[in-house]
């Protein structure tokens, strides 16, 4: 297995508030982890270090080879394989569904026209939206905007994509058609980070589980033991409160 | 009034003429000085930031006049020679460049952060998150306060009369002292800056309910 992000020692701080402390974590290309923990517990946080969208103050990332931390880093060239998509789907408002899958493909990798028209028609038919390329994503519900998002972070080919919360500002009735489109995304092989409180994505669809609370990895290991035999006690107290719910 | 329109009526279009051509300069120029501090003011860099502040808190903080005043009778003793017309048109232009920077900001800034954060997730550079994303938005936002710009810059071009710029206000001033038909001839020029700052002022409004 090849590791394709590493943290190190990796630490950072808001002000004085010590938001990850001391991440040792290391994930292999083609993995599916899930990163579940408590509201607060710095998960978005770690999700967000992984593409440089939030820098960090002490360690070592290494992201598909290079090195986060160093400044000489042209972070672009990281991100160009590292997608991610966005609890509020952050889709261009001044482009219709084919120009958000077709914009960055076109300024950042130059594909050709008729390429890059083939690439999007054929992933928006993979999410189901074929129908709605013309339109624009004000016009489109909640889950067909995250599955469009989706479908613009996969036009790019990355090796990997993080997802942030790509569930939680959506209606219950929705969920399950971004879920089944995440579960083809990892069925393509692609490495997939995702926070997430859908316990049953994490249960189903990911190979590797990480419990995260106040800045530490707690738990980091098979879905199904986490769930069934949860080692510590903040796990059990959180697990309690999610099956209560 | 008609026969002092008839009798004076090239110096009036020379005037009218004059304005026209000042204030499309202005709003060209000031439109993309204008754009181009905002966005320096919206950079993560602090120094471009404090670079573009500085320039806006100078232009906007004092009287055009002065402004035209400078250009007109300072920059010319020690640097180079300028007419009124230019002296006052490079004054409204800094002038109005300086409210359109801010203006436009603030439409930068109501672009909601997520789309910049999405553009460079995309894989895109700050100039092309910048270029693509942000700033077609932006302007959509600031379109009517900008045509408000553009009709206070019309007015303001007014300012040429004092530094010898033969704009409208200018040749006025020039018919009312020789004619002493004070009254009609000042009625004439507003309905002249009328003609101008009506059409665009609708035109705003057409935009705006659109």
């Amino acid at each position: 297995m090849k590791p394709i992000i590493e943290f190190q020692h990796v630490d950072k701080y808001y002000g004085k508030f010590h938001a990850l402390k001391d991440i040792n974590l290391t994930i292999n290309e083609g993995e599916v982890v899930s990163i579940v923990g408590p509201s607060g517990s710095g998960k978005s946080t770690l999700i967000r270090t992984m593409n440089g969208l939030e820098g960090i103050n002490g360690g070592k990332l290494i992201v598909n080879g290079y090195d986060l931390a160093d400044k000489k880093t042209n972070i672009n060239k990281i991100r160009k394989d590292v997608g991610m998509v966005f609890q509020h789907f952050n889709l261009y408002e001044n482009h219709t569904v084919l120009g958000n899958i077709e914009l960055a493909p076109r300024v950042v990798l130059h594909r050709s026209k008729k390429e890059n028209d083939e690439i999007a028609m054929d992933l928006l038919e993979k999410v189901g939206l074929e129908n709605k390329a013309h339109m624009f994503p004000r016009n489109l519900s909640g889950g067909q905007q995250q599955r469009v998002a989706i479908a613009r972070s996969l036009a790019m080919k990355p090796k990997v994509i993080l997802f942030d919360e790509p569930t939680s500002a959506l209606d219950p009735e929705m969920i399950q058609d971004v879920l089944d489109v995440m579960k083809l995304v990892a069925e393509q092989g692609i490495t997939m980070v995702v926070v997430t409180h859908e316990m049953g994505f994490a249960r189903e669809v990911a190979n590797r589980l990480i419990f995260f609370d106040q800045g530490h990895v707690l738990e980091d290991r098979k879905p199904e033991e986490f769930f069934d035999h949860p080692n510590t006690e903040r796990a059990k107290e959180f697990l309690s409160k999610i099956i209560t719910k | 009034m008609w026969s002092l329109l008839v009798n004076n009526w090239q110096t009036f279009l020379i005037g009218f003429w004059n304005t026209i051509w000042c204030s499309i300069l202005a709003l060209v120029f000031s439109l993309i000085i204008g754009s181009g501090f905002a966005i320096l003011e919206t950079m993560p860099n602090k120094f471009w930031r404090g670079v573009a502040r500085v320039y806006i808190e100078i232009f906007r903080n004092i009287p055009l006049l002065v402004i035209a005043m400078i250009f007109y009778l300072v920059i010319p003793q020690f640097w180079v020679k300028m007419n009124g017309f230019t002296a006052g048109t490079i004054g409204l232009t800094l002038y109005t460049s300086a409210f359109i920077s801010e203006t436009v900001r603030s439409g930068i800034q109501s672009v909601g952060d997520g789309q910049m954060e999405g553009a460079r997730s995309n894989g895109m550079t700050y100039w092309q998150a910048m270029r693509y994303v942000i700033l077609p938005q932006a302007f959509k936002i600031v379109i009517p306060p900008l045509g408000n710009q553009f009709v206070n810059l019309i007015k303001n071009s007014s300012v040429l009369a004092f530094v010898a710029g033969f704009d409208l206000m200018y040749q006025g001033d020039v018919i009312a002292s020789t004619t002493f038909q004070t009254i009609p001839t000042y009625i004439i020029v507003g309905i002249f800056y009328l003609i101008l700052t009506l059409p665009l002022s609708y035109y705003m409004q057409y935009l705006e309910r659109k």
